[in-house]
């Protein structure tokens, strides 16, 4: 630490007033070099980034400067004018804010401060609102979405005149997402409303922290400005393994259920265990298993977003008072929140991203100087190399978290229409104050204004609704809501967080004769599509349990407890994590050297050896090829490790072109690590006489015209649409007195998605649309790279059969395959059983 | 957009692409499309167009793209030319509400009259728009009873010999292999059909809903879905492997 930041650090010592000084004393606390620095700064004026690690009294630092301030202030006489709030506090995460405001009011009341503090989230009673805006806390502990919301409302100018502060917790993963950009919007206009007020950034090391740094401040057109920066050092490296079973490590496949009587042992070793994995459907096998061996009766418990909220609570608070051993959970716990004793992670399945490893990794004892403790478990071969790329990667240190990015369209859109209802706008004074967020600084003019006309009319080349308008420009040049329902609407289906359609899962008695009873309890939410897959008796695990569908009523799918061993699982669209691009740079980088597989279990690096001799193991830069016979197919297996997402969007362009070039596939399935299509045709031979070239086959120009063609058609795309449509506010999720389901919504939304390509092609929804997919669900990037790099180092091996590396995703087909292509196969062969049954209705 | 694409491609075997069913005694031809064609008297029935919904959503406060009605009109454009038929059905919920008819703007109002010229042309009432149509040719009806069928919008739990109904749009999901696919279809077990909804920007209603109970023979159900390019008939009891 340099001489300067130590005296601001006793700078900011100075600035605790007695009160403070004697608690932390009396908690036999040191207060840290980084509190003091930012408190010294931030009273000097500065908006600030604090990076520090998870234990380093972090949500401390970034309340001192409020509290002191408010300490100060002193509490305000009955009878005082109205007093807006004083400091803004959001986080990701309702939960999170409802566990800061009981972490702050204790030091608040143990200090005697003269201080207000209060939450504010969708679960806040409509009364305590409305108290709150006309009596509002000195602090608020709130969410993204309520402060979009309260800056919508023309009580905003004066709820928000005095505030000083505003502190964003987990700032890291807020940026990354629609959240983030709706939230840089607010932030915003409440530099307008209040200009002196400074923000202070809560993060976990980051990869750019300068894109932190920047979207907390306002910008300019001329230059760049950026928040001051202070770090925190590190704590103690954390102890992470890898688990070592007796058990053979399997090929393929995501539950890792061989090494349950390891992970059951290790529960059994600490008193509470964290157990993160990657998808809801996992949790709930990994549940399942542990409970299957559960003994001793250990108390282990179930979190995931899907569930119930009330079970969720339960769960929380039993963690919170260290009555339970272990945890099951997925990344409704990812954040920082700070529950019990947790004194060992365990991570089942890889982890896909070296930083958001070491996040979960950080959930496990709290103290900074003390390390933690951590054991990844791999599910399957391929796994183990990427479990130990990770570790060294956390060692290392390297971060992989993705770029802020671009603010995107749709949530403009909504913020538009918010800021219509907040108070009647003048166009280019709302264009400037937007483009003084650092995800919308790039906004051109046009384009904005192009966005003002979709909120107002819908934006189409052919004008036809001007008489319906939602916002108008009055004779005063600003823009003016047409009329209230406009703003009720605004309210209902404000946010960015679209869910897939959804039903509430209720627990119903099987009464005689297959009568189903009255409802019982809520067991929490799954996706309607997988619904449509079950038929009534079909058995699911869902919360925990094994459940046996009834039907669906009105808007709830009905269950009974079942007893069957063998259940079919939720298939949930959620929480699959594309594998990182430094982690897979890592993962071909230990391929490629065999003096780095020492750390690896035996029989991986058998296999890797095996591999070697009967094919050839990648270079770091290059693309294995593998073609070979099987059945009464030829299939070819790359290995790019891209990530499934950018993988998927391969295997379509390339089977496009093999079909253009008439060598027949048939089909392809996609994984982290490889790629696999099939053929008619041989095609070893076909590449052997370059018909097509393999250089050809993988030329970047796929990203042109095929990309183009693909898309269009792309089922990925239509999501991404609807996604778009509703933060956009083009179809709504609610609507006052009508609550549509989710079904309903998805049919619309593609058939509107469908009329509109083929008539307005350039509107500003679907480019909206397309900057999301070629982001998001493509990975476009990342392919592009991609193809660049292996521009010449394609190798080819033709084999007699199939290679060791090859087994993993060959045991994929049939598991896995690409939805929404490919449909009218599988029509035509339900009519073709019609045929066969010779029903007399001649359909041919 | 399938539909729309289907319409402007030339069929050179329409046979392959379509299917024959019986109602009640009387002959059908499923137009992959989504209309049917009656050749005997030579009669063609679209359902549930849901004219202007686009519009009707924009006087809400949804500004839904205002391309539907023309979309749905170059369909049934394909379709009429395709058939010539003498008489054309049109099976209620032609309108998406009840003052779209009287709101459609001219060059759509001209377009249905440059359809309708030289056939009888019979407006179903609906429920969105029980008041009939304002200024289009043709006449407007409640029911019509006519060669031994009788069309009607919402299809009656009494009678269902002979009836060809809409308003319940029709879709069916076959599954194979746990994916699951799901497309508008005509639904007839020989006695009664439903059609599919013709309109552009329309859903479907799965046919296992609730609000199809009771209304067909399930055995002897066959949904004729509308795939990408022609139809595929599916036995209701066969949709599920």
């Amino acid at each position: 630490m340099s001489d300067s930041h130590l005296s601001q650090a006793a700078q900011g010592l100075s600035l605790l007033s007695p009160s403070f000084t004697r608690w932390f004393a009396d908690k036999g606390w040191q207060p840290r070099a980084h509190q003091m620095e930012l408190l010294a700064r931030a009273h000097a004026g500065e908006s600030l980034l604090l990076i520090a690690p998870t234990g380093a009294g972090k949500t401390l630092a970034g309340f001192l400067p409020a509290l002191t301030d408010l300490a100060q202030r002193g509490r305000i006489p009955p009878g005082s004018a109205f007093t807006g709030i004083h400091t803004l506090y959001i986080s990701p995460l309702k939960a999170l804010a409802v566990d800061i405001e009981r972490n702050l009011m204790k030091p608040v009341s143990e200090m005697g401060l003269p201080i207000t503090v209060e939450t504010r989230t969708g679960d806040t009673p409509q009364a305590k609102r409305q108290r709150q805006r006309l009596n509002p806390p000195d602090i608020l502990l709130t969410t993204p979405e309520q402060v979009a919301l309260l800056i919508a409302n023309g009580e905003a100018p004066r709820f928000f005149k005095d505030l000083k502060y505003i502190i964003f917790d987990e700032l890291h993963s807020l940026v990354t997402s629609k959240r983030g950009h709706l939230l840089s919007l607010g932030l915003a206009r409440l530099r307008r409303l209040a200009p002196g007020l400074k923000t202070i950034g809560l993060s976990a090391t980051v990869a750019e922290p300068m894109d932190l740094r920047r979207w907390l401040v306002a910008q300019t057109p001329d230059a760049e400005h950026h928040a001051g920066l202070v770090t925190a050092p590190g704590g103690a490296k954390p102890i992470i393994t890898i688990l070592k079973s007796e058990a053979r490590v399997p090929w393929s496949g995501h539950q890792a259920k061989y090494a349950m009587p390891e992970v059951y042992e290790a529960i059994k070793q600490h008193k509470t265990a964290l157990l993160f994995v990657n998808t809801r459907s996992q949790a709930e096998i990994l549940f399942q298993e542990l409970w299957n061996i559960n003994e001793d009766t250990l108390p282990i418990a179930l979190h995931h977003g899907s569930l119930d909220v009330g079970q969720r609570r339960k769960v929380e608070q039993a963690m919170a008072e260290n009555r339970l051993r272990a945890v099951v959970a997925t990344s409704t716990l990812d954040l920082g929140i700070d529950w019990g004793d947790v004194d060992l992670v365990i991570h089942v399945g890889a982890p896909k991203g070296a930083s958001r490893l070491a996040q979960r990794i950080g959930r496990a004892n709290h103290r900074m100087d003390e390390p933690s403790r951590a054991i990844l478990v791999p599910a399957n071969r391929f796994e183990v190399m990427e479990c130990q790329a990770a570790l060294d990667a956390n060692y290392l240190g390297a971060q992989d978290t993705p770029p802020v990015g671009d603010g995107a369209l749709d949530v403009l859109a909504q913020h538009v229409l918010g800021m219509a209802c907040a108070a009647p706008f003048d166009e280019d004074a709302l264009f400037a104050e937007i483009t003084t967020a650092s995800p919308y600084t790039g906004l051109s003019r046009e384009k904005f204004a192009r966005i003002v006309q979709f909120v107002a009319t819908g934006g189409y080349a052919l004008k036809t609704y001007e008489r319906y308008a939602r916002i108008r420009k009055t004779a005063d040049g600003l823009w003016r809501v047409s009329n209230p329902g406009v703003a009720q609407q605004y309210r209902l289906n404000l946010g960015t967080i679209v869910e897939m359609p959804m039903l509430n899962v209720r627990m119903v008695k099987r009464g005689a004769k297959g009568a189903v009873g009255r409802g019982g309890a809520s067991l929490g939410k799954v996706e309607e599509y997988f619904l449509e897959m079950l038929s009534p008796g079909d058995t699911f695990l869902f919360s925990g349990k094994v459940l046996r569908f009834e039907g669906i009523r009105e808007n709830e799918c009905l269950v009974s407890q079942a007893f069957s061993l063998d259940p079919k699982v939720p298939a949930y669209a959620g929480g699959k994590f594309p594998l990182s691009t430094y982690l897979a740079d890592q993962v071909r980088a230990m391929l490629d050297d065999p003096e780095r597989w020492g750390a690896l279990p035996e029989q991986v690096r058998d296999w890797l050896a095996l591999q070697r001799d009967v094919s050839s193991l990648p270079k770091r830069d290059e693309l294995l090829i593998e073609t070979f016979p099987r059945g009464s197919r030829h299939y070819m297996v790359a290995y790019p490790f891209e990530g499934r997402l950018a993988h998927q969007t391969l295997g379509m362009l390339l089977t496009r072109r093999l079909e253009r070039a008439g060598r027949r596939p048939l089909g392809f399935v996609a994984t982290d690590y490889s790629l696999a299509i099939w053929a008619l045709d041989d095609l070893g031979y076909s590449f052997a006489i370059e018909r097509p070239s393999l250089s050809n086959l993988f030329d970047e120009d796929m990203l042109g015209d095929d990309l183009e063609a693909w898309l269009d058609e792309s089922f990925m795309l239509k999501r991404t649409f609807r996604n778009c449509a509703v933060i956009a506010g083009l179809i709504e999720q609610r609507h006052p007195g009508k609550e549509k389901t989710g079904r309903q919504v998805t049919v619309s939304a593609d058939l509107i998605y469908d009329v509109l390509r083929s008539h307005e092609p350039d509107h500003i929804l679907l480019e909206a649309t397309r900057n999301d997919a070629a982001a998001g669900l493509l990975d476009i990037q990342r392919l592009g790279d991609m193809l660049m790099r292996i521009k010449g180092h394609i190798t080819h091996r033709r084999l007699d059969r199939i290679s060791p590396l090859a087994v993993p995703i060959m045991l994929e087909i049939g598991r896995e395959t690409v939805a929404g292509e490919a449909q009218d196969s599988l029509l035509a062969e339900a009519a073709e059983d019609l045929i066969a049954e010779a029903m007399g209705e001649d359909s041919v | 957009m399938q539909r729309l694409a289907l319409a402007s491609m030339e069929i050179q075997d329409f046979g392959a692409v379509s299917a024959r069913t019986v109602v009640a005694g009387v002959e059908a031809v499923c137009d992959p499309l989504g209309a049917l064609y009656l050749p005997e008297t030579r009669l063609l029935v679209v359902s549930d167009l849901h004219l202007e919904k686009g519009a009707a959503f924009a006087r809400r406060g949804m500004m839904l793209p205002p391309y539907d009605t023309l979309a749905t009109l170059k369909v049934l454009e394909a379709v009429i030319l395709r058939h010539d038929p003498a008489i054309v059905v049109s099976l209620g919920d032609n309108f998406h509400d009840r003052i779209g008819s009287a709101h459609l703007p001219e060059i759509f109002r001209s377009k249905i009259a440059d359809l309708a010229r030289g056939r009888e042309w019979i407006w179903i009432n609906g429920n969105h728009d029980p008041d009939g149509t304002v200024d289009l040719p043709g006449q407007s009806a409640d029911e019509l009873h006519y060669a031994g069928l009788a069309f009607r919008h919402e299809p009656s739990l009494l009678s269902p010999a002979g009836e060809i109904a809409g308003h319940l749009h029709p879709a069916a999901t076959v599954i194979r292999r746990e994916k699951a696919v799901r497309r508008p279809c005509f639904a007839t077990d020989g006695k009664r059909l439903l059609m599919p909804a013709f309109g552009i920007m329309t859903g479907g209603l799965d046919l296992r809903h609730k609000a199809m109970t009771g209304l067909f023979d399930r055995p002897n159900l066959i949904a004729h879905m509308l795939g990408r390019d022609r139809i595929y008939s599916v036995r209701f009891t066969n949709l599920r492997s």
